[in-house]
């Protein structure tokens, strides 16, 4: 794969759920490499977007290419494994499994029926496991059930077993939601630290948290985009500032 | 074609029967995501109300025992919504979040029921309403008398030996009863056999169409039916008690939030849906014969037509209800096979229809074809949309 | 330092082999006593319904792997139970005094055996169908439901309209399976043994014996390791598991066709050892009462299910040869008291107890919430790996 190909493209993406248009002629390019944020108010049609690039909602109309090939008519499984990883808004972890097991799931390498009960565990997936355990810090932690761990810790967990899943393009929807201003850094390091071997798409809210980590960032409005660029651009044109603070009439 | 739209009759009118059961379930399962392995059983109990209903009215005499059947559904509504009640506040509630152990739940009480009816007489009244006052009196007294954090601490034990405790005691009074009463008192009132609703005379006899008749008894169900759905819509959609309901049936959370009482509201519904399934007993009662194991003959069916009809849709669950009922009616009855060999269809078909011609060999079709159908619509006729339809 | 977590990490290792040979010991110790002391020890009639009690408790262990493990609460396992009932009592009538033609064919007017009776002949092939022909059908209800994502009580209630389905059809088909009669197995010969003497009886007893093992090592495997994680992964979140590359319908499918194949073998053995099947095996009843019995022991725990079986079954029996009224409202307390009270179960409710007395009783365990900041093992585990 070149470096410069996106390795995502979406065009005219249009959802409607009964009439209503969550996502209107929607078009949409990262290149490799990339950590893109994207922002925009509420029922701007943010989460469906990613719900319909990772199979949960199938479009009515336009495409979405993930590394050239067509992500439509996939299911979420064959999407996942194609190397797309998603973290939900609220951290979603087994409850009933422990740390190491959570990450041990996700980076299992073949993920078919006997595959996973004939095979092994092999050295390299628990070096793996381990490494990861100390990039999200909760070594200390790996064999507590997950449904010990504090909210934050949770978040860091989810987002490990995104990265043990080895995917090209993470996807992350609103990662520092009720989190206290020092796990909000902690995480942005994460994610900094995440993007400069995978590409990123983060969702939020928080100008802060988007300061602190965003290099493109882009604005949806009413499932369209509204504009892109730096955060300074972004911050600075006319029609984002309609859409935040209201036109002044 | 008379003995095709006779069958669509009687299979309407079958439907209409599973449509007011399955309307009661489908509201507590919207609510509550709560399925009642009971609710065949109180539809059992509301036909076994209008019995007594009727034999009440039979001592009155004439001109009492020919309307008895309009004071049965308001006896049979409130018996089964009264039971309902208290399994909601005495069980439900404890399992909410938890629909697979409701379901185990329920299936616990409808056997309950089930033995209550066939072995009902007057030592075992007593024992069930001295268990009842005596456990949940306990209950009531402890929670007072001890403070929070010995409840918490203890509530298991306490329980439990409350529950030893007053199932011992009812258990002996009962006995004693049955020992000491004379043989009139002991006897059960119903029995394990089937006992016999007669519709009155005015429901007798039916309009009669060619060499056919569309039966009274069956145009007062269909009747019934409509008004109970009007009922049920007006309830729902005008008053404030059906805006509560329809609040924490969209979002639990919020509605308690914002100071709705939703330990209440599943109350209310649970007493409600019950109350129409003892409506839809009145139904059963007027159909035929009713036993202690009459609710079981309706409650799959009255599960297929809430998977077909939808979660929470009200024109879902109706669509659903006649099709089940008149489709399984209309195969049960050998209508098809008959239409097909008069119309000299080839005869491998006739022969296929004429397999599955019977009331339960047109199930494993009617089975078959719903399977099917979820293929192509797993949430029902009518999904719920949008981001809130996947959990 | 490094000494001293290596030491700590081979005394957990030597813990875990400890904890290891000792639950062999017991299973050894208890399968031995099943098998030699109980045959010896109690007579013929008790044996044979211990051995009834014993095949039940191997549909419990089957139905533990679905609902106490992957969270799919199949209330049709009567099914596949009297699939298995039913292809080992079509053997023996085919092979018995009555063959080749069983005698109520002849009620009903057939004079040939019908065609999918023929290979029931093959001992080998009946052997063969008694787990497949459960699995097939399991696999094949399972697919189209879970395809689909329907679950929970969905699926709940899909496996009791095809319980009812199945017992519907085998109850009204009487000149194919002898309908409401069903199948009588006492007179018929296995082995040239009449099937209800002593000795066919005690091997059919000691066969249980050695397939409940069997089956509860099947279960023990599956439920550990990576699989066995995966399925408690897609009970707790079955969302997360498809996001994370894992396709649940196959792994639902899967688990759903076993437990079915466990509970045909169930039923063959229940149906030698009661000497009849009938289609009333399929009712709704039993098959949810199947699942009390897991619920019972503590689901999650497979000896907890095997427990429960043993437990309700015996408490069944006395209470109904007693006072055969009061056992349908016993059942139904049950149902109430296990889900409200003891969610876990009897096991449950024991290492609760366990707990208590401890904590009480004994010096207090230390909780380790926040774990200390490193933790040795971890610690050792990198060394090792970074060699």
């Amino acid at each position: 794969m070149l470096a410069n190909e996106p390795i995502l493209a979406i065009e005219n993406l249009t959802v409607s759920f009964d009439g209503f248009k969550a996502l209107n002629q929607l078009t949409f390019g990262m290149a490799a490499g990339e950590l893109r944020v994207i922002i925009g108010p509420n029922g701007a049609g943010k989460t469906t977007f990613l719900d319909v690039i990772t199979g949960k909602v199938q479009p009515q109309t336009g495409s979405v290419r993930f590394q050239g090939r067509d992500l439509r008519q996939r299911s979420e499984h064959a999407i996942a494994r194609l190397g797309i990883g998603r973290k939900f808004q609220t951290p979603r972890v087994y409850l009933n499994l422990t740390v190491r097991e959570n990450l041990d799931l996700a980076c299992n390498p073949r993920k078919n029926v006997f595959a996973t009960l004939f095979g092994r565990p092999s050295s390299g997936d628990k070096r793996h496991v381990v490494g990861l355990l100390e990039t999200i810090g909760l070594e200390a932690k790996a064999d507590l059930s997950a449904n010990l761990l504090s909210h934050g810790e949770k978040q860091r967990l989810e987002i490990g077993m995104l990265v043990a899943q080895s995917p090209d393009l993470l996807l992350v929807d609103e990662p520092v939601a009720g989190l206290t201003d020092e796990e909000t850094e902690n995480v942005g390091a994460l994610l900094l630290a995440l993007a400069e071997s995978h590409s990123i798409i983060v969702i939020e809210h928080d100008m802060e948290f988007v300061r602190q980590i965003a290099r493109q960032v882009t604005v949806l409005h009413q499932g369209s985009v509204l504009c892109e660029g730096t955060m300074d651009e972004v911050q600075n044109d006319p029609r984002v500032i309609e859409v935040y603070l209201g036109s002044e009439q | 074609m008379l003995p095709l739209l006779q069958g669509l009759f009687n299979g309407v009118s079958i439907g209409s029967v599973l449509l007011i059961a399955a309307l009661g379930l489908a509201i507590v399962f919207g609510l509550m995501g709560v399925i009642n392995l009971a609710h065949g059983e109180l539809m059992m109990l509301g036909a076994y109300s209008t019995f007594v209903v009727q034999n009440g009215f039979k001592i009155l005499g004439e001109p009492w025992s020919s309307i008895y059947i309009f004071a049965a559904l308001p006896v049979a509504f409130i018996v089964a919504a009264l039971v309902g009640l208290a399994l909601e506040r005495g069980a439900i509630r404890f399992l909410y979040g938890r629909p697979l152990e409701t379901l185990l739940a329920t299936w616990g009480v409808s056997l309950i029921l089930r033995q209550f009816v066939r072995s009902a007489n007057w030592p075992l009244l007593a024992g069930l309403s001295l268990l009842v006052v005596l456990f949940f009196g306990a209950w009531v007294i402890l929670t007072r008398v001890l403070s929070p954090e010995q409840w918490r601490s203890r509530r298991l034990v306490l329980l439990l030996t409350n529950l030893g405790v007053s199932l011992g005691l009812a258990i002996t009074t009962a006995a004693l009863l049955w020992q000491t009463l004379p043989d009139d008192w002991v006897r059960p009132w119903f029995g394990p056999r089937n006992v016999d609703v007669t519709a009155p005379a005015w429901l007798r006899g039916g309009i009669p169409i060619g060499t056919f008749q569309l039966p009274y008894a069956r145009i007062f169900i269909i009747v019934l039916t409509v008004l109970c759905l009007v009922g049920m819509y007006w309830f729902l959609n005008a008053s404030s008690w059906g805006l509560r309901i329809r609040a924490v049936t969209q979002n639990r959370d919020m509605s308690a939030c914002l100071g709705i009482d939703t330990g209440r509201v599943d109350a209310l519904t649970f007493a409600l849906g019950s109350g129409l399934a003892g409506v839809a007993g009145v139904a059963i009662a007027l159909l035929g014969s009713v036993g202690p194991n009459t609710g079981q003959n309706y409650i799959v069916d009255t599960f297929m037509v809430v998977v077909v009809g939808g979660v929470g849709n009200l024109l879902g669950t109706i669509i659903a209800a006649l099709v089940i009922g008149s489709f399984t009616f209309i195969i049960g009855s050998g209508a098809i096979a008959l239409l097909l060999s008069n119309a000299e269809a080839p005869a491998a078909l006739v022969e296929f229809f004429n397999f599955f011609a019977t009331t339960s060999m047109a199930k494993v079709m009617v089975f078959a074809a719903i399977i099917a159908f979820l293929q192509f619509r797993p949430a029902g006729i009518f999904p719920p949309k949008g981001r809130t339809a996947e959990l | 330092m490094s000494s001293e977590v290596i030491s700590r990490h081979q005394q957990q290792k030597r813990d875990r082999l400890l904890r290891g040979s000792l639950e062999l010991g017991i299973i050894v110790a208890i399968v031995l006593v099943l098998m030699l002391v109980m045959p010896a020890s109690l007579p013929a009639f008790r044996l044979k319904l211990l051995g009834r009690f014993l095949s039940l408790a191997i549909v419990a262990v089957g139905i533990d792997l679905i609902w106490g493990y992957t969270g799919l609460l199949s209330l049709g396992h009567g099914i596949f139970f009297a699939l298995g009932g039913y292809a080992f009592a079509m053997y023996l009538k085919l092979n018995g005094p009555e063959a080749p033609l069983p005698e109520f064919f002849t009620l009903y007017g057939v004079d040939q055996l019908p065609w999918f009776w023929q290979p029931f002949k093959s001992f080998g092939f009946t052997m063969l169908a008694i787990p497949i022909i459960p699995a097939l059908v399991a696999s094949v209800l399972g697919y189209l439901v879970f395809r689909n994502r329907i679950r929970g009580v969905y699926f709940s209630i899909l496996t009791q309209a095809a319980l009812i389905v199945f017992f519907n059809f085998f109850n009204g088909q009487q000149e194919l399976i002898n309908g409401t009669n069903g199948l009588k197995t006492d007179t018929d010969l296995i082995f040239g043994q009449v099937v209800s003497s002593e000795a066919a009886q005690l091997a059919f007893f000691e066969t249980t014996v050695a397939l409940l093992l069997a089956a509860y090592l099947l279960c023990r495997w599956l439920t550990s390791g990576r699989f066995g994680k995966l399925l408690v992964a897609i009970r707790d979140d079955e969302n997360r598991v498809r996001f994370t590359g894992y396709n649940p319908t196959g792994y639902k499918v899967f688990v759903f066709a076993i437990s079915g194949a466990i509970a045909g073998i169930a039923g063959a053995l229940y149906t030698v050892q009661s000497g009849i099947i009938t289609p009333s095996i399929m009712e709704v009843a039993f098959s949810i009462e199947m699942v009390i019995w897991v619920a019972v022991g503590g689901r999650g725990t497979l000896v907890g299910a095997i427990l429960g079986a043993l437990l309700v079954n015996q408490a069944r029996t006395m209470l109904s040869e007693q006072f055969p009224e009061v056992w349908l409202f016993f059942q139904g307390l049950l149902f109430l008291l296990v889900v409200t009270v003891l969610p876990d179960g009897v096991l449950g409710g024991f290492r609760r107890l366990v707990t208590w007395g401890r904590s009480r009783f004994a010096s207090p365990s230390l909780v380790t919430y926040p774990a200390v900041e490193a933790n040795p093992e971890i610690q050792h585990e990198r060394e090792e790996i970074n060699q």
